[in-house]
């Protein structure tokens, strides 16, 4: 088993990160799962695939994404350094290209002519509809049916990319109920279907897959920090909902054990009210959607419907590698409000000329909270994982404005 | 030897098929929910299958997740479910019942506690969908207080991994007729006979096969070469909606009588 001193070395050969991860599903599952982990770890040390997969980054995403210092915003806020790594600037406009460019490598590799993909603001929907039309694979995305309506352009993106986009009615009709269904289709169709996850949850090698591919993040931002600032930064930031753009930066990062990191969650309308997505900071060790990880439920074990304005947040679930650096004690997580979010879209805004993604507000909220505990040469990395082109809709309706 | 094992046994000396009925519990209705378990044994279950219901039911179709939705919002938890079978106990100390469900119900009341009250409650194994054998460790507290894991086996199960579900099976082991989720897909006789002959062979457990039987007709399709064989969700379908007693217990007497004579008549 690896040790805790090592955060690199996790998971073990059965997927688990500590008590958490696994693969906890049904037996029809069991050898497509098995199938695929065997291919990934293969493709993953394989150089051909590695330099096809390092190409695709640089031509098609357009990476590297440069770490932009908001001098505006800093001065504004009065504290530290505040430093944006930006993966908006990606094809699509998030970081979410990075893990489907990947994965569609390994489901040409694998031989599989359908995609499937489960989506929440979108941004997966879109960045899946968008690699599937680049290598004339079929395409599916389940997206809840409250989501749809919360984020029309993306469904029509995503449809103008040739993808099929089926509404899901059941349950909370959101994010996970899209994951349920895109289960049950993969249980239905094994033979030819790549199930491409969105986040670094699901049943393993999801986890540790999807954290691989979004490690780009991580890897360029602290070779950039170290030419550019020359040393790491004081602390790191990222939103969290399932956590892939957050793993993405923190992982290369988790042995550095002088640089502090954090993650935001959604606090929705305040904890303490109970409508809010924050699984680490307000929820209990779980199993759902094949890992074991914290989850947000009642004393029945229902999972409870979360809230957040920022549909990518809303996930009763969380990587199970955030639960694991959790309970190690490695990273925090915290809750940020809607209106705490909001408050910093806007001052992105007008500060930058920057329209972050609700999602990614988030994160720039608890940058600006970071930046003020530090001193004026301190320095605070915060992952500005998309774009909000996707939510000016939301923001408008919120703020009584119709456009 | 458990109330499962001697069932099975039963059912081998008299040469019969074992008729295995899903109901999720707590629906069409937590009130009546004994009177239907009664039912379904008049109606000729040899086992019954209870389904906790749970949020997010990733290998379930849409009756049983509808279902699941009804029994949920009507507040229906693992302390009801175990209420429901421990006052069938007292009138019915020999038909088998297992309870079909979702890791997470488990893991958040407490294996330990879980087992103990199950096994008081007179509940005799426990199929848990999303725990395949790699994870069952968990599970310990429940083996160790005499509960059976019934383990699943698919389409897609591997040769090797099959020879491992077997050793490990303990009651009977549940072979999924194909890849999919429940209440779907049209059976493929040959295909899944051909398969189930495979793994009676070297399973030391009775086979049921269950997904996709519907009928009389699905279920003497199956009846030739299964130990038993088991109907959910068009149970479920049946039964949805009733709200009296009498109702539930005939519409559930009505769907099961005809299977029975024709598993009988095979």
């Amino acid at each position: 088993m690896p040790t805790i001193d090592d955060f690199h070395a996790w998971p073990d050969e059965l997927g688990r990160f500590g008590n958490y991860g696994g693969s906890y599903v049904a037996e029809t599952l069991m050898a497509p799962l098995a199938e695929l982990t065997e291919a990934y770890l293969r493709l993953r040390k394989d150089p051909e695939f590695i330099a096809e997969l390092d190409r695709d980054l640089k031509y098609y995403v357009g990476r590297p994404s440069p770490i932009y210092h908001a001098e505006r915003l800093s001065q504004h806020v009065g504290g530290a350094r505040i430093l944006l790594k930006r993966e908006d600037l990606n094809h699509t406009g998030a970081h979410k290209i990075n893990n489907t460019v990947g994965q569609a490598l390994v489901a040409k590799r694998m031989g599989k002519p359908r995609i499937i993909a489960e989506t929440g603001a979108g941004q997966h929907g879109v960045a899946s509809a968008t690699v599937a039309a680049r290598l004339g694979l079929k395409c599916v995305v389940y997206m809840g049916a409250v989501d749809i309506e919360r984020q029309k352009m993306n469904v029509y993106r995503m449809k103008l990319l040739g993808a099929e986009v089926v509404p899901v009615t059941s349950g909370s009709k959101t994010l996970k109920d899209a994951l349920n269904e895109a289960m049950r289709d993969w249980v239905t169709n094994v033979a030819d279907t790549f199930y491409m996850i969105g986040t670094v949850a699901g049943p393993h090698p999801y986890p540790l897959m999807v954290r691989d591919f979004n490690a780009i993040v991580g890897r360029e931002a602290r070779a950039q920090m170290l030419q550019d600032y020359g040393r790491l930064p004081d602390a790191l930031t990222a939103c969290v909902g399932g956590g892939s753009n957050a793993i993405g930066l923190f992982h290369e990062f988790l042995n550095d054990r002088d640089v502090r990191i954090v993650g935001a969650e959604a606090a929705g309308d305040g904890i303490e009210t109970g409508h809010h997505a924050a699984s680490l900071a307000a929820g209990r060790p779980g199993v759902l959607h094949g890992n074991r990880t914290y989850v947000l439920c009642d004393d029945n074990g229902q999972i409870t419907e979360t809230h957040s304005v920022s549909a990518g947040l809303d996930y009763p679930g969380v990587g199970p590698e955030h639960a694991f650096l959790k309970d190690a004690g490695r990273a925090e997580y915290v809750g940020v409000t809607d209106d705490e979010a909001l408050q910093a879209f806007h001052l992105l805004a007008r500060t930058e000329g920057i329209l972050a993604a609700l999602e990614s507000s988030h994160a720039v909220a608890q940058a600006i909270k970071l930046a003020r505990e530090y001193p004026k040469d301190g320095l605070v990395l915060c992952n500005l994982s998309g774009r909000g082109d996707k939510d000016v809709h939301t923001i408008a309706a919120r703020e009584g404005v119709e456009v | 030897m458990s109330r499962i094992d001697r069932r099975f046994a039963a059912l081998k000396a008299a040469s019969r098929t074992g008729l295995i009925p899903f109901v999720t519990a707590g629906d069409p209705s937590p009130e009546h929910m004994v009177t239907l378990m009664h039912a379904l044994v008049e109606g000729g279950a040899d086992l019954i299958e209870l389904g906790v219901p749970f949020s997010d039911p990733m290998a379930d179709g849409l009756v049983i997740q509808h279902a699941s939705e009804r029994a949920i919002a009507k507040g229906v938890g693992i302390g009801e479910v175990l209420g429901w079978v421990a006052a069938f106990r007292q009138r019915d100390a020999e038909t088998p019942i297992v309870l079909m469900g979702y890791l997470n119900p488990v893991e958040i009341h407490g294996y330990a506690r879980f087992a103990q009250e199950a096994v008081q409650a007179g509940v005799d194994g426990v199929l848990l969908v999303d725990c395949p054998l790699e994870e069952a460790a968990v599970l310990q507290p429940l083996r160790d207080a005499g509960l059976q894991q019934i383990l699943l086996a698919a389409p897609t199960t591997a040769p090797v991994r099959m020879e491992r579900l077997c050793e490990a099976a303990e009651g009977f082991l549940y072979y999924v007729s194909f890849a999919g989720i429940t209440g779907a897909g049209q059976l493929s006789t040959q295909d899944i006979a051909a398969r189930v002959a495979g793994v009676r062979a070297s399973a030391k457990v009775p086979v049921a096969v269950g997904f996709g039987i519907r009928d009389a007709q699905s279920a003497k399709e199956i009846a030739g070469f299964a130990d038993a064989v088991v109907i959910g969700s068009a149970l479920v379908a049946r039964l949805a909606g009733a709200s009296q007693p009498d109702d539930i217990a005939g519409r559930a007497k009505d769907f099961l009588q005809p299977i029975r004579a024709a598993l009988d008549a095979h």
